[in-house]
């Protein structure tokens, strides 16, 4: 990539740091650029991003029709899965994979419901309840 | 208590906490690029089954953590470190360590780190950072990959180096243990170790998925999944093995542009003329990678989509794979004597 080239595209990323690229001068020397972001991977981002939202509102309409605990929304909403729960809280994963049931999720001890709140930072009343 | 460290920026976090470590004990003669390439850092991995946030897992690079332990390796450097089953234990530790003036590199996870937009605050973590200072509660933090420094209040620091999930930190915790300058006899020993042991790396690790190979069996997956995947997850992945190649951290072209700039960095240390006509190759394996990059865009955003189109992919790839096998052939031929 020559430094003439070095992209300055709108990015997530402008708000916290330009990033730095390794390009090459007339000379055909590698010198260092600063970039604020390329839409080409902006792009892929943003796609990324589609995809968590896709999952996190199919996980939420689960919910509501009582097909699934609010630990599947909250899981999706938090880009976790069943292994990073797992490791936060202490559950095994199939104990986790339980309590998303909504049946067995009614039924959950408020100690149980405080481990998930705590690593989701909501409170219980706001975690039992998903709009 | 702050020590008097310098913070550059950098375009990957543990290249850049290798070079600043090294910068403040004393040596100024590795660079980014120096310590990248001496790590033997470039790499092509493709694991299939494994999937990372829904998509498929792979790295322009070696494991992390390698590029530090490798370059003082290959520099004969001592280093420490260290990981922790207790957070206490952890602090206790590094504050130990900023009273003896030394500064210290921490693996931490991204995910809860506040001054990342929250766009980029995926579970990941194997980011690195030099902390370098405490002030009451606060902690002095040089993250290579920011303009500026930055701190981190001690629960903060906590939390993200104790980060949980796929390579947990688990407080971990390095340094280099030497002060004093680097001789230009160790670089140029370590370069050629560094160079020797990534040839090896790409052409001769075993199996279909990494190394040169790993890139054709890639491009061959692109096909597979345009064959048997719905449109969307097949977007979803090329997206992401263009966030890979791309994102914060890689300088561009999946890592081939900081390769490039070493083995020109490299040859003031060693003037063999090979090494400034390799480097053009991977100028060039980079800028095909960037233009792999635009056309899967294009088809990922439904720009593209044809059969030929895919096809194209495919094709492009296979060329990057016969560029790098070329330019990695062409270094083992290097004689060094």
């Amino acid at each position: 990539m020559k430094l003439e080239e070095t992209p300055q595209d709108k990015s997530a990323l402008e708000v916290m740091t330009k990033e730095l690229c390794y390009v090459v001068d007339e000379n055909g020397n590698y010198t260092k650029s600063l970039s604020k972001g390329w839409e080409v991977k902006a792009a892929a981002l943003d796609l990324a991003w589609d995809d968590i939202e896709i999952r996190v509102e199919s996980a939420r309409q689960k919910v509501l029709q009582g097909n699934a605990s609010p630990i599947l929304y909250y899981m999706e909403l938090k880009i976790m899965d069943l292994s990073i729960i797992s490791a936060y809280t202490g559950f095994w994963t199939w104990q986790i994979k339980r309590h998303m049931k909504a049946s067995v999720f009614a039924k959950l001890s408020n100690k149980k419901l405080q481990k998930y709140a705590n690593l989701f930072e909501v409170s219980i009343d706001e975690f039992k309840t998903i709009q | 208590m702050k020590l008097d460290f310098n913070h550059n920026q950098s375009a990957h976090c543990e290249n850049g906490v290798t070079c600043n470590l090294l910068n403040y004990n004393g040596s100024k003669k590795i660079t980014e690029p120096l310590a990248f390439g001496i790590g033997s850092g470039l790499f092509f991995i493709f694991i299939p089954f494994l999937k990372v946030n829904n998509s498929p897992a792979l790295s322009y690079r070696i494991m992390p953590g390698l590029i530090f332990k490798r370059t003082c390796h290959s520099l004969g450097i001592p280093y420490e470190k260290k990981r922790f089953s207790s957070t206490q234990e952890a602090q206790n530790t590094l504050d130990t360590l900023l009273q003896k003036d030394i500064a210290v590199g921490c693996q931490v996870g991204v995910y809860y780190l506040p001054y990342f937009p929250k766009e980029y605050r995926f579970h990941f973590n194997a980011h690195n950072i030099v902390v370098y200072g405490k002030e009451d509660d606060t902690y002095l933090v040089s993250d290579p990959v920011m303009e500026t420094t930055t701190q981190l209040s001690s629960y903060e620091l906590e939390r993200v180096r104790f980060a949980k999930g796929a390579l947990a930190p688990k407080g971990n915790l390095y340094y280099p243990k030497f002060d004093g300058e680097i001789s230009d006899e160790q670089i140029r020993k370590a370069i050629i170790k560094g160079i020797k042991r990534n040839v090896r790396d790409m052409l001769y690790i075993p199996g279909p998925i990494a190394g040169v190979s790993g890139i054709r069996y890639i491009a061959n997956r692109i096909l597979v999944w345009h064959k048997k995947l719905d449109t969307q997850t097949f977007r979803t992945y090329l997206a992401q093995i263009i966030r890979m190649q791309e994102e914060i951290g890689t300088g561009g072209g999946g890592f081939r542009f900081i390769y490039a700039a070493f083995l020109q960095e490299a040859y003031a240390f060693i003037p063999k003329e090979e090494l400034l006509t390799i480097s053009e190759q991977f100028t060039q394996a980079g800028d095909l990678w960037r233009s792999f990059a635009v056309d899967a865009a294009g088809v990922f955003k439904g720009r593209l989509g044809s059969q030929q189109d895919i096809d194209n992919l495919a094709k492009q790839l296979n060329a990057i794979a016969d560029i790098e096998k070329k330019a990695f052939i062409a270094l083992s031929k290097i004689k060094w004597n």
